[in-house]
């Protein structure tokens, strides 16, 4: 049923984000499109070259966030837990900011995986920090707040970079760290589609390990679950799928960590099983609801994805913090 | 020398590196109930740990049905053994009945989908420690009584030849304690299961285990048969009690005996003297007992909190020599309370006490069996 839900949710919001803009193409003319007849050049165009990239770039990588936010959530037993808090995203910008100036100043060209490599090099030096001090602090509210002081010495590096690059490197820089679905062209979408595909199965492999660890790391290990092959698993799985948002469209808060906990209310179970698919459809549902709104609402120009992500996002946080504080369980 | 089901041979256990408790030696036969007590941080939680291989072993090895613990794979390992920690689990929308089935995982596919089997195990494991009934509650909504017994039926349903649980009836009530031995002693008897727990309940520990470990945070002192660790005074010792005594013949803790010199002389018998015991203790007023056989339900209590306790062997007339001592103990005291109504021919000397008492002018309480009919 749910499954029915989050399915007809991205089927809609799909033909909405193709349909509705600044020109608008009727249903008629998207069906007609895509089964291959002739519609208007200028509607073709924008349908093929613009819209249909950035709805599936939207529905791919809203599904990767969530998906990412699940594992960092499962990973380190934190409800509030997501690549964006975490610092995570934050990291990979930095790399990617950092490949960008210096590459683009010896007017190189940078590839699709060069960015997706320096994300994931960045995200992992986050991460490693994120490891380093849950180490230390054992407090999930201080985990969270530990994130965040990574993220904000990530994004000063990046704005330091920023300054010194070269004028038309800023203004591509400065769209993208902000975060937006924008300028997807059809070989980016391939890529992600590839990355975020090998990463879903990956984790759906995983879904069984993964219910055991739910119960905590030692009756895991009790069940026989090979506790350091999962971690590392986890570590990397939700590292590569960050890197992979950040490196195609910056950025993007809370969606990561909202759209597991909608989902989660959606289905009443955690089972790993249900939950996986769900999150990535979950996730795509939120990601195209906001870009939408993100490309509309003020159109002609363009709200950052990521402010939409917050106005929705943030509440579902203090939403899940004020439950779980009432259950006395944080 | 046969060998055992499962044993340790000079086992170190510890943290980082740093060994707490070194040299233990366990051995059980199939089916036999092994209880570790010792004080709090003695590291009972620790060497259950070890065992389960949740920690690494510091040194010496862990053998259970001829294999070295530390070799098993995991999964071959899980369906030998389960355990229920101490740690409180944080799940999240998860049913109870969701939890139990998580012990089922060593048995299903690669995608845990539980087959019809699986669904019998849970349900049955379910039914033996009767939690059926919260079944479709959330994990984290029900008592902790109720989760420690979901958890124990997790681990049944694991069909383990062992089971390693670390203090599995401290949140239960006194009925749910009793069950959970007796459910305890069903799978021994019908499975030969083989149990590894700590227990903080010592009379519990008495009664149910084969054998005892007993920790005292640096080393085994002892390890062997109930009847040879509960002897007069040890668990005292090792628990290093100060404010009260443990009375390891009958499993009754009874608090510190008022100080100073004896106030009040009770004369009792037969069980009826206790109550009159505790009630003088609570008012800290120092007390000789007397004249009691050492097989009287009074006397254990008359031990330990009086500031002395004449007492009779058994079975035998009471001597004159002792009875010239009650007297003297009367005469320091300034008040006697007689619990009994009325004397049977084997204690003359109590009533010929009574007498003395009235006698020699003391003030005379006479209580017990009317409190008694009271409180009935």
């Amino acid at each position: 049923m749910s499954f029915l839900f989050l399915g007809i949710c991205v089927a809609v919001l799909c033909i909405a984000n193709i349909g509705i803009g600044s020109v608008k193409i009727s249903l008629q003319d998207i069906l007609k499109s895509v089964s291959g007849r002739e519609i208007g050049e200028t509607e073709r165009r924008i349908l093929w070259d613009i819209r249909l990239p950035r709805t599936l770039a939207a529905l791919i990588l809203g599904g990767a966030l969530a998906l990412a936010g699940y594992l960092l959530q499962t990973f380190f037993h934190n409800p509030i837990a997501g690549p964006f808090v975490l610092g995570i995203s934050s990291g990979a910008k930095m790399a990617v900011a950092l490949v960008m100036v210096f590459l683009m100043g010896r007017a190189v060209r940078v590839s699709g995986a060069t960015l997706i490599f320096a994300a994931f090099s960045g995200a992992m030096i986050s991460m490693g920090f994120v490891l380093l001090m849950s180490r230390k602090v054992d407090n999930m509210s201080m985990l969270i707040v530990s994130g965040v002081m990574i993220g904000y010495i990530c994004s000063a590096i990046t704005e330091f970079v920023v300054t010194f690059a070269d004028d038309a490197d800023i203004v591509n820089l400065h769209n993208w760290s902000r975060g937006s679905f924008s300028g997807m062209t059809w070989e980016n979408v391939a890529v992600m589609a590839g990355v975020t595909a090998v990463a879903f199965l990956a984790v759906f492999l995983m879904s069984k390990p993964l219910g055991a660890y739910q119960l905590g790391e030692a009756y895991a290990r009790n069940l026989g679950v090979n506790i350091l092959l999962l971690r590392s698993m986890l570590v990397i799985l939700s590292s590569v799928l960050s890197a992979c948002i950040v490196a195609y469209a910056g950025p993007i808060s809370f969606a990561g960590l909202a759209a597991p906990h909608l989902v989660k209310s959606l289905l009443g179970t955690a089972k790993p099983l249900l939950m996986i698919p769900a999150c990535f459809l979950g996730g795509s549902v939120f990601c195209l609801f906001c870009d939408l709104l993100a490309r509309n609402l003020l159109a002609p120009s363009e709200i950052s994805i990521s402010a939409v992500t917050a106005v929705f996002g943030a509440p579902v946080v203090l939403w899940v913090m004020i439950k779980r504080n009432r259950e006395k369980v944080l | 020398m046969t060998e055992y089901y499962f044993f340790t041979e000079k086992m170190s256990v510890g943290y980082h590196m740093r060994p707490l408790i070194e040299n233990i030696e366990i051995g059980l036969n199939k089916g036999e109930i092994l209880t570790l007590i010792g004080p709090n941080g003695a590291g009972k939680s620790t060497v259950l740990k070890s065992i389960a291989r949740q920690i690494a072993l510091i040194g010496g090895t862990v053998c259970l049905d001829g294999d070295h613990v530390e070799q098993m794979s995991g999964t071959k390992l899980s369906r030998k053994m389960a355990v229920l920690l101490t740690e409180r689990l944080r799940t999240e929308m998860m049913t109870c009945e969701d939890v139990v089935a998580t012990g089922r995982y060593p048995y299903t596919g690669h995608f845990g989908i539980l087959s019809e089997k699986d669904r019998r195990a849970v349900k049955e494991a379910m039914e033996l420690v009767h939690v059926s009934g919260i079944a479709d509650q959330d994990f984290t909504r029900v008592s902790d009584g109720q989760r420690q017994r979901v958890m124990l039926a997790r681990a049944i349903c694991q069909e383990p030849e062992i089971l390693v649980l670390d203090e599995p009836t401290s949140y239960l009530d006194v009925k749910h304690k009793l069950e959970f031995l007796s459910v305890l002693q069903k799978l021994r008897k019908e499975k030969s299961l083989t149990v590894v727990m700590s227990l903080h309940e010592l009379e519990l520990a008495a009664k149910v285990s084969d054998k005892i470990l007993c920790i005292n945070g640096r080393y085994v002192e002892r390890f062997g048969r109930p009847e040879e660790i509960f002897r007069q005074g040890y668990l005292t010792e090792l628990f290093g009690i100060e404010s009260g005594k443990f009375d390891e013949e009958n499993g009754n803790m009874e608090l510190a005996a008022a100080e100073g010199e004896a106030e009040v002389f009770v004369i009792a018998g037969n069980g009826t003297g206790r109550n009159t015991y505790r009630s003088l203790q609570r008012q800290g007023i120092p007390f000789a007992a007397g004249i009691l056989f050492q097989n009287d339900l009074d006397y254990p209590v008359a031990r330990a909190l009086g500031t002395c306790c004449i007492a009779a062997e058994s079975f035998e007339p009471i001597p004159e020599a002792l009875l010239s001592r009650a007297k003297e103990k009367i005469d320091s005291c300034k008040k006697v309370i007689c619990c009994r109504r009325s004397f049977g021919t084997f204690e003359a000397a109590n009533r010929e006490l009574l007498a003395y008492a009235k006698q020699s002018k003391k003030t005379i309480e006479e209580t017990a069996e009317k409190d008694l009919k009271q409180n009935g």
